[in-house]
């Protein structure tokens, strides 16, 4: 190019003249075979341990991981015992989820390894050390939907995200199943990862599976990963996910299933076209089996159903009952199968799932949901993080997102749970506020939310059991009583957001009986 | 008008979990069981379960009966006193053989409800017949007492006694069935079959329950919450039923009206059994929420 044309184009812009083969950034030209490419030039590097230096990683920064391995991950133990090894100290752990198997967090946050942890929930030995007031700063639980915006508006940086893939090429398209013979394990959507990807200083992509480019479609993109490490095991398969989600025996999940299909079918969101979600959980799971039975008697078909997929989920689809799953993640392994091998059957972000301030998401197009809970009071506050003993023993998931975003929010849960009601005066822990639930369905009865009383009318006139809410909670009373209050202390030990980022309630520390 | 006995649920006295909301699966009757299903050792706390159970929950329309051990065991007798001063409906007497187990029965709980303040004959009774004995004194036992509601057959004991076991086919059964049941329509009580232990099966369950409507029996005991859907189904009465014994029970009110014992259904004259089998029907039907028809229940 020559000086005087440049100097002109700069007048508009800035523009930079080619210099034949000088951009290092660009790799250069290379004479080798695609298959020789793969095996020299390549983002896998010798270590987990030489991933983390390239990465830049230094004390106080955040890493993320994801929930799609469940129980049966070992990703999260794998990588912080090698941080630990390697001396780093006070790491903000932003994962999408911990659970029981994540039990050996609490060594390295005794030895200052760890000193923050985002999630959206814990289990087990973790969670009940936290509650206990293992950590000084509170733990931040945040629903789905709420930490994709919380990752997008920078409330939470990731410096470097740590995700496990099943299958994962030389160059970084990576995915949760394996479409090699060589794959070992699966979990179907990388969903939650994906926003992770998207938004990570440096991503490291860790996997067990080193499969042949392209590994399209994929679930993460090239464009996206830094680094790749191969490591012998990324998890346990039986633990990760199990065959099929069975539909739950017990009759008392049953009964609730199919008061909650009934609700639905009256509820006046029962129509050609409609959309659906069910959270997990034993009586929302078999909610679909009974609803089957209305939508082949009344020639109704779903336009989608959204959320964690299953293969009750996907069986109805290839009965051509539901026409596309949006799976931002899969339950199982007949989902993450339909997922591999299916078109109508896409992975979604959590973004695309359940980001509150995108209209186009995927939850504000919902007619319905059916979710779970731990508690509800009369004013139909759910709690889904903390049990009736006061220790943290769930996760807020999409509960907020998906009852904020769908028409018709329903609610299951048996009316007592061994000695505890489930409905009271105040939940112990607001997670998804009272406004955004519309009805729920019990054992015992149904109460609809008095905002929403042309749903009552309708399912009044189908003749459904329906009463008040205080009605359910005193024939709770009359069987069980009323329960003591916990014994909390003064130290907060998290604190739980609304989708917004906002705080919607607290988590004390719960004392021991000799305490108080 | 009789109650509908379609559904017998057992729950297990010592189970607090299951006394607590046994009503909830919609059976017609719930069966708490202080016999069998509850060890030596937890005798006397099943019988405290079911005591503050009955005292303290509220179980709506069920009919509340209570399988008592035998006078014959160290049980028996303090069962009898606490279920009747809870107020249980119907007390189910195991391993019935004879008039006098009934009489001896009566005895016993005419003395409770006595000292109880409790109106003589307010608790029914129901025997269960579970040997070759019990089934063969069926015909004296139904009508041994006025307390009576109905009878049972205990069908694994039965064949145990008769020196076979039980098929899914059911022919061991075949005689006992068909004693017991026609021993209970000679008395005016209630038939009630056996129990199907194979909870997975529900395939051979609904070919018993099949079975047993068809010989006639009001219903059967379940042992699952899952095995009261099949049978309030498989005993529901069809449109056909509904449609044609709702004439019947118009051609009843029109005679009424006008003061006529005969009633007649485009211009045939209706026996009483039509009418008797109308009911039931509207009944049923009403039971299952297939109608809503106040009317057609009312002073039947």
């Amino acid at each position: 190019m020559n000086k005087r044309d440049m100097e002109y184009l700069n007048a508009y812009g800035n523009f930079h003249a080619y210099v034949p083969g000088e951009n290092p950034r660009i790799p250069k030209k290379s004479p080798l075979s695609l298959y020789e490419k793969q095996n020299k030039n390549n983002k896998i590097v010798k270590s987990l341990e030489e991933a983390v230096r390239l990465s830049g990683l230094k004390d106080g920064m955040t890493i993320s991981f994801h929930h799609h391995f469940r129980a049966g991950d070992y990703i999260v133990n794998m990588v912080l015992d090698t941080l630990a090894q390697m001396g780093f100290r006070n790491l903000t752990v932003a994962a999408s989820s911990l659970t029981t198997v994540h039990a050996p967090m609490i060594e390295h946050i005794k030895n200052g390894v760890v000193t923050g942890i985002e999630t959206s929930g814990l289990r087990g030995e973790l969670a009940t050390a936290i509650s206990h007031g293992l950590m000084e700063r509170p733990v931040v639980f945040r629903s789905h939907g709420g930490r994709a915006s919380a990752i997008m508006e920078h409330q939470i940086n990731i410096d470097v995200a740590f995700l496990g893939a099943s299958s994962c090429d030389p160059f970084g398209n990576a995915n949760g199943y394996s479409r090699s013979n060589t794959g070992k394990t699966a979990c179907g959507s990388l969903g939650y990862a994906k926003v992770d990807a998207n938004y990570a200083g440096k991503v490291i992509i860790i996997t067990d599976n080193i499969v042949d480019y392209p590994n399209t479609p994929f679930g993460i993109s090239q464009k996206l990963v830094d680094y790749i490490v191969k490591v012998d095991a990324i998890g346990n398969p039986q633990k990760i996910m199990s065959g099929a989600t069975r539909f739950t025996k017990n009759p008392h999940d049953l009964l609730i299933a199919e008061a909650a299909a009934k609700v639905i079918f009256h509820s006046g969101y029962f129509n050609d076209g409609f959309s659906l979600q069910t959270g997990s959980g034993g009586a929302a799971l078999a909610v679909t089996r009974f609803l089957r039975d209305y939508m082949v008697e009344h020639n109704v078909r779903a336009s989608y159903a959204l959320g964690g997929i299953t293969g009750a989920m996907v069986r109805l689809h290839e009965e051509g009952l539901i026409r596309k799953l949006l799976d931002v993640q899969s339950f199982d392994l007949d989902a993450a199968n339909s997922l591999k091998n299916n078109r109508f059957h896409a992975q979604i972000d959590a973004n695309y799932y359940a980001s509150p301030f995108n209209e186009g998401a995927a939850v504000n197009q919902l007619d319905i949901v059916v979710l779970s809970a731990l508690e509800i009071d009369v004013d139909f506050n759910v709690n889904v993080l903390t049990g009736s003993d006061g220790i943290i023993r769930g996760a807020i998931g999409g509960h907020p997102d998906t009852a904020g975003g769908a028409s018709l929010s329903i609610i299951v849960a048996p009316l007592l749970r061994g000695r505890m009601p489930t409905i009271m005066d105040r939940v112990n822990t607001i997670v998804t506020p009272g406004h955004t639930v519309d009805v729920l369905v019990t054992d015992q009865g149904v109460a609809v939310n008095p905002r929403r009383p042309e749903i009552a009318e309708r399912l009044k006139a189908a003749r459904l059991d329906v009463t008040t809410i205080d009605e359910l909670k005193a024939r709770a009373e009359r069987v069980v009583g009323v329960p003591e209050p916990l014994p909390f202390g003064e130290k907060i030990v998290g604190v739980v957001t609304y989708r917004d980022g906002s705080v919607i309630d607290v988590i004390h520390e719960i004392l021991d009986e000799n305490e108080c | 008008m009789e109650r509908l006995r379609r559904t017998m649920l057992f729950v297990p006295g010592n189970n607090p979990g299951m006394l607590r909301d046994a009503h909830i699966y919609g059976a017609d009757s719930i069966l708490f069981d202080l016999e069998d299903s509850v060890s030596m050792g937890e005798k006397n706390a099943a019988r405290l379960l079911v005591y503050h159970s009955l005292k303290a929950i509220q179980y709506g329309n069920c009919e509340l009966v209570v399988r008592v051990n035998p006078l014959n065991t160290p049980y028996g007798r303090q069962d009898i006193e606490a279920v009747v001063r809870a107020g249980a409906q119907v007390i189910r007497l195991p391993k019935t053989e004879s008039v006098q187990d009934i009489l001896d029965m009566e005895l016993e709980i005419e003395r409770v409800e006595k000292e109880a303040g409790i109106p003589v004959g307010r608790t029914k009774l129901m025997a269960a017949v579970e040997s070759a004995l019990g089934v063969l004194n069926a015909q004296s036992i139904c009508v041994a007492s006025k307390r009576l509601i109905g009878i049972a057959i205990g069908a694994e004991d039965y064949c145990a006694n008769i020196k076979t076991q039980r098929t899914k086919e059911g022919l061991e059964l075949f005689f006992a069935r068909n004693m017991v049941l026609n021993a209970a329509r000679a008395a005016g009580i209630a038939a009630l079959d056996t129990v199907f232990s194979d909870v997975e099966d529900m395939d051979g369950f609904e070919t018993e329950v099949r079975l047993i409507k068809g010989l006639g029996f009001d219903g059967k005991s379940v042992i699952n919450p899952r095995q009261i859907g099949p049978v309030h189904r498989i005993f529901l009465p069809t449109e056909k039923e509904i449609t044609s014994a709702r004439r019947v029970i118009r051609a009843l009110r029109e005679a009424e009206a006008r003061g006529s014992g005969v009633v007649s259904v485009d211009g045939r004259m209706v026996d009483r059994p039509v009418v008797l089998r109308a009911q039931r029907i509207i009944q049923m039907a009403v039971a299952s929420n297939l109608i809503v028809d106040e009317e057609e229940m009312l002073d039947e």
